[in-house]
């Protein structure tokens, strides 16, 4: 069902209807008000209807911090538009606040003139101390630049639900749906997907279905009766390239690359892990593919996880281990060992805000180090990035064709934004995707462990079970060939060289850097990972006001694509923007001689479009 | 595959056997090589994994397929091995120190899944490659270079560790006692689940006759008693001593005749309570004979075969994965 043409069967003027290209909206409350749910329901719904979308959840770490305080908020955002969306967008249009607490968190992140809902019947004195109000911003003018709706949400929902037999706590957990309803109103949306999904969700409690729904159709009622809103607005569908689309989370996307590159080379996946936020999703989606084969193997701790993976892989199976930066440290000395037996093994790091424990539930790219250098002496590893939720999907499978072809670790950064934000997915041709042909090593005649293709420089994997291929893998430095253990002094730099040059070699197996934009000019946008919705937003709103401005995204950090230096080299200047302190910058740097201008954010939350567009606009300006 | 009659010499490989002249890792290098032949296990399918340390050199010498990995963390990468390939034939060799140590998480978390594969301590209570350091089962007050006044910190009995650990199997022997180790390791093989077994090894540079009493053939029968299933706790060069309960859970060595004979003495249970198994593992001389054979056998689920059950009733509900099913899944749409 859908809200038509003129939205008041009552007397009075009714809201007209306003187009718009694009929204931001962001539901805000206390961690147990459920709007996470309540978010990715208003997601699911305007996928349906066709809009690009990205959203970003922002929940604190703490499972139920104390009710109503700044610490127990939880917050969704989504942006939605009839054209490409390439971030959740910066300020947010229209903001539900369930409590004190949600209003004082996110109001500072809002334009004058947005839409906020606040549910006053959550607004008592008790309530404003433990957000630390000393008055309520309700009534203090705090507010005036703002459209303020104070609404009843609590006595509404009880209203509605006066002849459901719940008990009033039960009752007040609806609100949420209450809140959803009106959201829908609002932005001209159907509720026929919620409420599809709250019969699926409940199917076991009638009385939870009746109690959800009627709370989500008398939200939009209450609009409807009320006129509470002089306008609404209609974002109509994105024209999105040709295709079948569905919209995905960073580790389903994760999760799904890793099934396909297991059912693409044939090989069992095998998934070491140990529960960390934020990449415990991943050990959560793989575990339900069992009948993929896939073993999920939930180990003891982060060294375990890694070192369990490692094992599988010497048997032949596809290695996987994921953790976030703590677990990846504690996995480095294994990881060492991985790069010397040389044997395929992925490592996703889900990057969350650090140092030590940090903040577990913000998102930060700063173990790029970590990943390309952060193992003791000469030890590389191939590293590749993650850039947006759906691109999890390609990464996770690149990463396995890497890691299988050529006999090496290959650590895949994604990070808290990537994995638990969501997009829509333009679903793969499974057909077409790129063949992982493995080929084991059986014949006896021929083998050597560390007898390597001259090309790749590529050992042989010959698994346990092979008659005659017996050989012994270890961390002790190796004959070159044999794989005997030895301690000579020209075999030991000669094979630390050979490790790098295999993983040199990569470059010829990878895509160049391309540039979009213009080949060479005055402004590079160099980024990596999540930033680049962020980025992608920026430069076109760059180019539409006339600044000519080019932008590349590198996916493969270790090695770098063979044409980076060549492309950096035809900019005067290079923007790097990164959640960090300028690791990348460091690295270019390091390796090109080129001078670039880093800029950084360490807030644990991910870049606005208009921060890197103004940085933009300076560079582009200035002489 | 045709391999037959394998001997010892099969199982070794063309490295040279680096050990210090005199360690007790030689007789048990030849042991495992013996019983690995009269087991008649391929080489192909079996796999020793090890830490670090002394005794993690194993795999180098043994001519089947081999991971020498890092310090502690042996039974992880076995574990990932075993779960891949339920084919092999799995043994981990591990010390005192990589087991207990650095890698205690690892062995007790192993024994509690109850993959099946073989653990083989070579317990010589000092850390050997490190050159002479105190471990976690030297005794206490050792003197030893970290601890030139003595060690404060009371030791591990691992064979109790693995019994509060949940181990299906549990079992001891000795060095240099070569028919009894082989023996041993034949039953570990057998068992289904985590056999464990700890191995007293002499280390004859940095702490020679740490076990003088139990490894040395003229004292050894009076201060060891051998376990057997069903049998009365019987010792001593003549058979003349015995294990009897003094009262609930309190054990006293009494002499055979003279009014005690065989019924009145303790008869070993493998699958004995945990109060019984505990009281025989911390029994040592001199006040009491050393136990060695199997302690503890009994049969568990083990994680590796449920795993593989798991995948196959879930592929038997839902049939094989279809790739296509999961990516195209949920709502979705399409845009023309």
């Amino acid at each position: 069902m859908s809200v038509e043409g003129t939205v008041s069967n009552k007397p009075g003027r009714p809201a007209q209807i306003e187009r718009r290209e694009r929204a931001v909206i962001r539901f805000a409350g206390d961690s147990g008000d459920g709007m996470q749910l309540t978010g990715s329901q208003f997601t699911a719904t305007t996928a349906a209807v066709g809009n690009d979308l990205a959203t970003l959840p922002d929940f604190p770490a703490e499972i139920r911090a104390p009710a109503g305080t700044l610490a127990g908020v939880s917050g969704f955002q989504i942006q939605f538009a009839s054209e490409a969306v390439f971030t959740p967008g910066d300020a947010p249009d229209a903001l539900v606040a369930m409590n004190p607490a949600a209003l004082k968190a996110n109001i500072g992140d809002l334009q004058p003139n947005s839409i906020v809902i606040v549910n006053v019947d959550s607004f008592k004195e008790t309530d404003l101390r433990k957000a630390g109000y000393e008055k309520s911003p309700l009534d203090d003018g705090s507010l005036d630049s703002f459209r303020l709706l104070k609404v009843e949400l609590t006595r509404l929902t009880r209203a509605a639900l006066q002849e459901v037999d719940l008990p009033t706590r039960s009752i007040d957990r609806c609100k949420n749906f209450f809140a959803l309803g009106m959201m829908y109103y609002l932005y001209r949306r159907p509720v026929d997907v919620t409420l599809a999904w709250i019969e699926q969700k409940f199917k076991n409690n009638p009385t939870l279905i009746q109690a959800n729904q009627l709370a989500l159709k008398a939200g939009v009622a209450f609009c409807e009766a009320t006129e509470v809103f002089e306008h609404v607005y209609e974002v109509p569908a994105a024209k999105l390239e040709p295709g079948t689309y569905r919209n995905v989370s960073g580790s389903q996307a994760l999760a799904l690359g890793f099934v396909a590159a297991s059912q693409k080379s044939g090989l069992r996946l095998f998934q070491g892990s140990y529960p960390i936020t934020p990449a415990s999703d991943l050990l959560h989606e793989l575990s339900l593919y069992k009948n993929f084969g896939v073993v999920t193997f939930q180990a003891e701790d982060e060294i375990a996880a890694i070192g369990a993976a490692i094992g599988a892989s010497f048997a032949g199976a596809l290695g996987i281990t994921s953790s976030s930066g703590p677990g990846i440290a504690l996995k480095g000395e294994f990881l060492g060992l991985a790069m010397m037996v040389e044997l395929p093994l992925v490592v996703v790091d889900v990057q969350r805000a650090g140092p030590s424990t940090g903040m577990p539930t913000k998102t930060e790219q700063a173990d790029l180090l970590q990943a390309v250098h952060g193992r003791f002496s000469e030890s590389p590893c191939v590293v590749l990035a993650v850039q947006s939720p759906a691109d999890g999907f390609d990464m996770a499978y690149e990463a396995c064709r890497l890691a299988l072809l050529h006999m090496t670790p290959v650590i895949l950064l994604s990070d808290g934004f990537i994995a638990n934000g969501t997009e829509p997915w333009k679903l793969p041709d499974v057909e077409s995707l790129d063949p992982i042909e493995v080929r084991f090593h059986t014949d006896p005649e021929t083998f050597e462990a560390y007898r390597r293709d001259p090309e790749t420089l590529v050992r042989p994997w010959a698994l346990p079970g092979t008659s005659g291929c017996e050989h012994r893998l270890g961390g002790l430095e190796k004959q070159d060939g044999s794989g005997n253990v030895s301690y000579d002094a020209a075999n030991h730099e000669k094979m630390v060289r050979l490790r790098a040059e295999k993983i040199e070699r990569i470059r010829r197996h990878i895509p160049e850097l391309e540039v979009d934009g213009p080949e060479s000019g005055r402004l590079l946008v160099l980024g990596w990972g999540s930033t680049y919705g962020a980025i992608t937003s920026a430069v076109r709103r760059a180019r539409e006001a006339g600044h000519v401005v080019s932008q590349a995204h590198l996916r493969y950090l270790n090695p770098f694509p063979a044409n980076l230096g060549d492309v950096l080299s035809r900019f005067e200047k290079v923007l790097v923007p990164e959640i960090n302190m300028g690791q990348l910058a460091l690295l270019l740097q390091g390796r090109f001689l080129k001078k670039v201008e880093s800029q950084t954010k360490v807030q644990g939350l991910p870049f606005g479009a208009s921060e890197i567009l103004s940085r933009i606009v300076e560079l582009s300006e200035a002489n | 595959m045709a391999e037959t009659t394998l001997t010892k010499k099969d199982f070794q490989t063309d490295q040279e056997v680096r050990w210090c002249p005199g360690c007790g890792d030689y007789a048990i290098l030849s042991a495992v090589q013996q019983t690995f032949a009269a087991l008649g296990l391929e080489r192909h399918n079996t796999v020793v994994v090890s830490g670090i340390g002394c005794a993690a050199r194993f795999p180098y010498y043994m001519d089947t397929f081999g991971f020498h990995t890092i310090h502690g963390r042996a039974p992880a990468v076995a574990s990932g091995i075993k779960i891949a390939n339920p084919e092999l034939a799995v043994w981990i060799v591990a010390g005192d120190g990589d087991a207990f140590s650095i890698g205690g998480n690892h062995v007790i978390h192993l024994m509690r899944r109850n993959i099946d594969v073989n653990l083989l301590v070579f317990d010589n209570r000092i850390y050997g490659l490190t050159k002479g350091q105190y471990s976690p089962t030297s005794e206490l007050g050792k003197v030893t270079k970290s601890t030139p006044y003595g060690s404060l910190d009371r030791p591990f009995n691992p064979v109790s560790v693995a019994l509060g650990a949940g181990a299906t199997f549990v079992a001891r022997s000795i060095d240099v006692h070569t028919p009894h180790m082989k023996q041993t390791l034949t039953d570990a093989h057998g068992h289904t689940g985590t056999s464990f077994v700890q191995i007293f090894q002499n280390c004859n540079i940095f702490n020679d006759g740490a076990f003088e009493k139990i490894r040395e053939k003229k004292l050894r029968d009076d201060n060891v008693i051998e376990l057997r299933h069903g049998e009365p706790l019987i010792f001593g060069k003549n058979r003349d001593r015995g294990i009897r309960w003094a009262g609930p859970g309190t054990p006293e060595v009494v002499e055979l005749g003279s009014g005690v004979d065989e019924k009145d003495l303790v008869v070993h249970d493998e699958k004995g309570t945990l109060g019984y198994l505990m009281t025989l593992s911390e029994m040592k001389p001199p006040q009491f004979p050393m136990p060695i054979g199997v302690l503890r056998r009994i049969d568990a689920p083990t994680v590796d075969a449920g795993i593989h059950e798991q995948i196959e009733a879930v592929t038997e509900k839902k049939g094989p994965g279809d790739l296509e099913k999961i990516i195209y899944a949920g709502n979705i749409w399409t845009v023309d």
